[in-house]
């Protein structure tokens, strides 16, 4: 370590090594939930934004629900369900399923998933639903199954659509991990709440842990501008 | 609406003012349920051990006394930002709150109790034995500070911000064991079947003090002799019977 830095570190109470190192596993674990819980989200999502595009209301209306459950609610009512309603379950504690909830990273995960399962479904079904029928005709004139079309044409066309609301919809879930503290997880917000309470010191801990989000934020800003790029290069102007 | 709220109340200040010259308002803090310290009865009266000490503190110091509720969180900074003037919420005097507010003499010291399931059978004292289990506390209490400190590489820590969470994770086997304060455990814990105290109790700290302003040095002193008199005259004891079997007295 530079020695300007370790000097910094000595002339201050907070900032020691062994609170860096909480702020550290803090940021583990919410990066760690967040992409998780974005993936398996982004993978049930896609699936169920085709069904939930379905005319037949029996495929359809299953997903509306699910969708309509997990956006009406707030997510921390979602968090203490799952996490506290599971435990409450008669004999839980027996089964192999206990070795999983038990842990509150588990419980916290999935309730993630289920929540940024339902924002994506609709996200997408909204592309899917804004695709131009133009498009759509000539891909039933070059006699496209379904399948075809569905992998072809209308996904990726319905992604170029869906990505800007999409990345809102990570940054937000980034955010509102902070939660996860609430059931003992030591996410970034959780490390902040415990060293706060060691020092009362609530603008150093609450300050620091503000500026790794914004950073954690701005790296996700980052990628999607990326991928918006390489997703919509048929829209820039040729140069040269 | 902010300047109505700010005539109104400085209306209200001059009619105090006149009727008791010497009367000052004082708005004390705290966190509830704390049983049995400060917890709303079946009224949704708020009651308790230091709430009944902070009436008769009140009355002895011929204040005008409004309690506030306030979560454990934002206590010392709500105290900072002048939305109360005394927090009486079982706030132990540690070194590092003790730079940042003043404190009056302590007025009770409990100690910190160990309580788990029926079937719980390991010593806490015995560190090899310990050894992964999980144990839950309050976030930033004295018992949080112990067990941090005397058995963090040990055992897994799980803080919590309320007890009512926390045993609703003993309950729910999350936590092997818990550490928390002797009376709260005594009434959230042992309340409910399959549960007992699973180690002796443990001293920590200095006491729980009234916390003020750093800059309220007179009321400090004023708190400071009524809570004197009444640990003097008996009407300490008629309280702290009314609540406790045992001395919690300091």
């Amino acid at each position: 370590m530079p020695d300007f830095i370790a000097e910094l570190l000595n002339r201050n109470d907070i900032f020691t090594a062994s609170t860096i190192m909480e702020y550290w596993g803090g940021m583990v674990t919410t990066v760690q939930l967040v992409f998780l819980s974005l993936i398996l989200g982004l993978v049930l999502a896609v699936p169920l934004a085709i069904m939930r595009t379905s005319k037949n209301p029996l495929i359809n209306g299953p997903v509306w629900f699910y969708t309509y459950i997990f956006r009406g609610t707030p997510l921390l009512i979602q968090l203490y369900i799952i996490y506290y309603g599971l435990a409450q379950i008669e004999g839980i504690q027996q089964t192999f399923w206990w070795d999983i909830f038990r842990e509150a990273f588990y419980p916290a995960l999935l309730a993630f998933t289920l929540n940024t399962a339902a924002y994506t479904t609709e996200i997408i079904r909204g592309a899917i639903v804004a695709t131009p029928s133009g498009e759509i005709e000539a891909a039933k004139a070059y006699g496209m199954s379904w399948a075809l079309r569905m992998r072809r044409i209308i996904l990726p066309s319905a992604a170029r659509r869906g990505v800007q609301a999409y990345s809102n919809e990570v940054i937000f879930m980034l955010h509102a991990s902070a939660i996860a503290s609430v059931v003992t997880l030591v996410d970034l917000t959780g490390a902040a709440r415990n060293i706060y309470s060691r020092f009362y010191a609530p603008f150093d801990a609450f300050i620091f842990v503000a500026l790794l989000y914004m950073a954690l934020t701005f790296l996700l800003v980052f990628g999607f501008r990326k991928l918006e790029n390489y997703l919509l290069q048929h829209q820039r102007p040729v140069s040269g | 609406m902010r300047k109505l709220i700010v005539a109104a109340s400085v209306a209200l200040a001059m009619m105090a003012g006149v009727a008791h010259a010497q009367e000052r308002n004082l708005r004390i803090a705290f966190d509830v349920p704390y049983e049995p310290f400060e917890y709303k009865d079946e009224n949704g009266e708020l009651t308790g051990f230091e709430v009944e000490l902070a009436e008769a503190m009140c009355e002895e110091m011929n204040a005008n006394c409004e309690f506030v509720i306030q979560a454990w969180d934002g206590m010392i900074p709500g105290l900072m930002a002048r939305k109360f003037d005394l927090i009486m919420s079982s706030m132990s005097i540690t070194p590092e709150r003790a730079e940042r507010v003043l404190f009056s003499d302590p007025y009770y010291n409990t100690p910190g109790g160990w309580f788990g399931p029926e079937d719980f059978d390991t010593d806490v004292t015995d560190m090899e034995a310990m050894e992964g289990k999980t144990v839950g506390v309050q976030r930033g209490t004295t018992m949080d500070t112990h067990v941090t400190e005397e058995m963090g590489g040990v055992v897994s820590i799980k803080r919590y911000t309320t007890a009512d969470d926390m045993v609703l994770d003993l309950e729910g086997q999350r936590l092997d064991v818990v550490f928390v304060d002797y009376p709260v455990g005594e009434q959230t814990v042992l309340s409910k079947d399959g549960f007992k105290e699973v180690g002796e109790p443990v001293k920590l700290g200095e006491g729980v003090g009234v916390a003020m302003r750093k800059r309220d040095k007179e009321l400090a002193e004023e708190v400071n002799a009524a809570l004197a008199t009444l640990k003097e005259d008996g009407t300490y004891d008629t309280i702290m019977k009314k609540y406790f079997e045992y001395d919690i007295k300091m």
